[in-house]
């Protein structure tokens, strides 16, 4: 998708021009089925314009938070890079120029809702409870990680905050999404839902077809978001999909489908609380596009400059990165200064440092670990394996 | 005590465990007002309801996905594959997902799913509704492989395997679905997972097999009893983890084996079952141990009986073993 697609050129604070540009933005939700999918929902505009009666319905304390857990993102992917090129931690899939569609729908949730993540929504986690330090113990895949090393990088679990473990292969876990909202349903757990993330290149994979019929037929309370980065490694979303949007594809399983800025935080915030909100009231499933760029490399294995004009990129990095526009937001409203930010990013650097610090002294995971967790108990066949394991000679 | 087929045997197990458990749920293709096309889940729909007899949407990654994110919020389902042959479209999930849960979530989140799915041939019913994949799923770390060979087991087995908590595929043999039949004691009671059965003793050669093949076994050991020679058979029941123990006290004792499936031969789990004996046992072999399998093609229709093990093959291969 080329920058005249995107965003920035839409008409400033509407939900995108099919509605009259003179009213709230919040009018994109009284639009049809195909207005909200095929239009983008936005709010503060790419160069940080916004209209005060929308605002209005921000609180403070929010939109701080926010901006703390999109700061928190920066801050770790940045430093996680830092390790990975000094050959500390062996791969890291960073969210940069993602930050606000991450953290924007992470912000939606309630302490009982049920995350599933893919790739680059760690941060969603994080804002959701999962502890930093957990999630740099699993980077590091230590004995302190709790899923004792057994996963690359950037596949955190957290059971304590409702947060599951990502597998590598891509949309199968948003049919566990659905599976989960449908247990809640099932058990009457009303008041509670799931949402389950997944990226572009993810729409192509047969089970997020299945997932939205799933989503159609069952009516749990899922929210299904996908972050529309437009590069699924090499492959730009003209040649993942000849569909107009992404979220005009839910439609045809029955399930109303969203679109929004990506780079605009409260926007994101805002889809994200409508369906969610949603679902808790047991009216049914909601797919949501958030429209975003991938600033940086699929992951550090990965190098874009052969593939994609980077100039482009540029533009997304300078013009429309979703924190600055965030601060931007925040510093009109009188609630943040750039002084304020900036020490909020030290202290951010401060504590990543000693979290990072303590995890590298801590050792590795046992070897007699590695047979854990197969099964509730070793069937024989593993006790054979483990105690031959053992038995080498190490010296 | 009430005689029943293998069909009703599963169907009274599950019967039971929704009644004793409220978190189970069943889920599938045509399971529900159909009761299924071969009719396991007959009457479970009008007893327990639509909510947890589940008529799913035709997509088996769908059905096992559903079922994952069903566990990982402590349901405990059950879902069908309306035959092993459509199983692959949820290979992914089964083999990447259902059995990896446990272990890369490091024990956080058990994934207790129990996958019923017909399996086998001699029902006339082509490539696609014939296949024994077993072994692609036994060669799955994570994830636990039963099959019953008759009523009595189909139901003590099926009550063990909704109890435990690891994802277990329990494989039910199709070709003997009606017409094995056997006394099972009404109400409650389990077979244990991990431990094969018996079913003849003998003393010159083993039979090794499981599912539709042990009445097979139990034809060929009749043969060979005509001939003079006694043969012991021993029916799996678990594949995985398998009753090694079993095994190798038998061959101890015989000295000669032969392994019988109706899968492909290559890579099949006979192969399996041969080297770990051969590990434990090869002081006390007299003999090479014999596999009987299927044959590496495609299952096939017209000639399907020319492709399932039968009893002469087998008591071929016995022979083999006495002559060798």
């Amino acid at each position: 998708m080329s920058l005249e697609d995107s965003p920035a050129d839409a008409p400033e604070n509407t939900g995108g021009a099919a509605l009259n540009p003179k009213n709230s933005a919040f009018n994109y939700f009284e639009g049809s089925p195909e207005e909200k999918a095929l239009g983008l929902f936005s709010i503060v505009g790419a160069e940080g314009s916004f209209s005060e009666e929308d605002v209005q319905r921000i609180p403070r304390e929010l939109a701080l938070r926010i901006y703390d857990g999109m700061l928190t993102v920066r801050v770790v992917d940045r430093r996680m890079m830092a390790l990975q090129r000094q050959g500390r931690i062996s791969f890291y899939g960073e969210a940069l120029g993602q930050e606000a569609a991450v953290v924007g729908s992470a912000a939606a949730l309630n302490a009982e809702d049920w995350l599933v993540p893919a790739l680059r929504e760690a941060g969603a986690g994080l804002y959701h409870g999962l502890p930093l330090a957990k999630y740099l113990a699993q980077i590091f895949g230590n004995a302190a990680d709790v899923t004792k090393g057994r996963q690359m990088p950037c596949h955190p679990c957290d059971r304590d905050t409702n947060y599951v473990v990502m597998s590598s292969v891509v949309s199968t876990q948003i049919m566990h999404a659905v599976g989960i909202a449908m247990g809640m349903k099932l058990q009457g757990h009303s008041g509670r839902m799931c949402i389950g993330y997944m990226g572009d290149g993810g729409t192509s994979e047969p089970d997020f077809h299945t997932a939205l019929n799933f989503a159609g037929v069952m009516q749990p309370p899922v929210v299904l978001v996908c972050q529309n980065n437009q590069w699924a490694i090499s492959t730009p979303g003209s040649s993942q999909t000849a569909s107009q949007t992404i979220a005009v594809k839910g439609l045809g399983y029955g399930v109303e489908s969203l679109r929004a800025d990506g780079n605009d935080a409260l926007a994101v915030y805002e889809v994200t609380r409508y369906a969610a909100e949603k679902a808790r009231r047991g009216d049914g499933p909601t797919f949501i596009e958030l429209l975003t760029y991938r600033v940086s490399a699929h992951s550090s294995s990965d190098d874009p400059s052969r593939y994609r004009d980077e100039s482009i990129t540029l533009e997304w990095r300078e013009r429309r990165d979703p924190l600055q526009r965030m601060l931007g937001f925040l510093t009109a409203q009188g609630w943040l200064d750039v002084a304020g930010a900036a020490a909020r990013e030290v202290a951010l650097e401060e504590k990543v440092r000693e979290l990072i610090q303590a995890q590298e002294g801590v050792p590795m995971p046992s070897l007699e670990s590695l047979f854990d967790d197969v099964f509730e108990a070793p069937t024989w066949l593993l006790d054979e394996q483990r105690e031959s394991l053992l038995a080498e000679d190490r010296s | 005590m009430p005689t029943m087929n293998i069909i009703q045997a599963v169907n009274d197990a599950l019967s039971i465990e929704m009644r004793r458990e409220p978190k189970m749920v069943l889920l599938g293709e045509d399971i529900g007002k159909f009761g299924g096309v071969f009719r396991a889940t007959s009457g479970l729909f009008e007893e327990f309801g639509g909510d947890r007899v589940i008529d799913t949407p035709l997509a088996e990654g769908g059905i096992i996905g559903a079922a994952i994110g069903m566990a990982l919020y402590g349901l405990r389902p059950v879902p069908e594959i309306q035959f092993a042959d459509f199983i692959f479209p949820a290979f992914d999930q089964i083999v990447n997902e259902l059995a990896k849960f446990r272990y890369r979530s490091g024990g956080q989140y058990p994934c207790p799913v129990v996958i019923r799915t017909p399996y086998g041939g001699g029902i006339r019913g082509g490539h696609y509704h014939s296949q024994s994949p077993e072994a692609l799923f036994i060669h799955t770390p994570g994830l636990k492989v039963v099959i019953p060979s008759n009523p009595y087991d189909a139901k003590g087995l099926l009550l063990s395997a909704m109890r435990q908590n690891d994802p277990l595929l329990f494989m039910e043999p199709k070709r003997i679905y009606r017409a094995s039949r056997g006394e099972v004691p009404e109400g409650d009671y389990t077979v244990p997972l991990g431990k094969a059965k018996l079913v003849r003793e003998g003393d010159q050669v083993t039979l090794i097999g499981y599912g539709s093949m042990v009445p097979i076994l139990e034809e060929a050991a009749e043969k060979a009893a005509a001939d003079g020679i006694s043969v012991e058979v021993i029916d799996l029941r678990t594949l995985l983890p398998f009753d090694l123990e079993t095994l190798i006290t038998s061959i101890k004792k015989t000295g000669r084996g032969v392994v019988v499936h109706e899968a492909p031969k290559t890579a099949g789990f006979g192969a399996e079952l041969v080297a770990s004996i051969c590990e434990r046992a090869m002081q006390y072999l007299e003999a090479p141990i014999q596999r009987v399998c299927g044959f590496d093609i495609p299952f096939p229709y017209t000639l399907e009986h020319e492709y399932m093990p039968n009893s002469d093959r087998i008591l071929s291969a016995v022979h083999t073993t006495l002559e060798w």
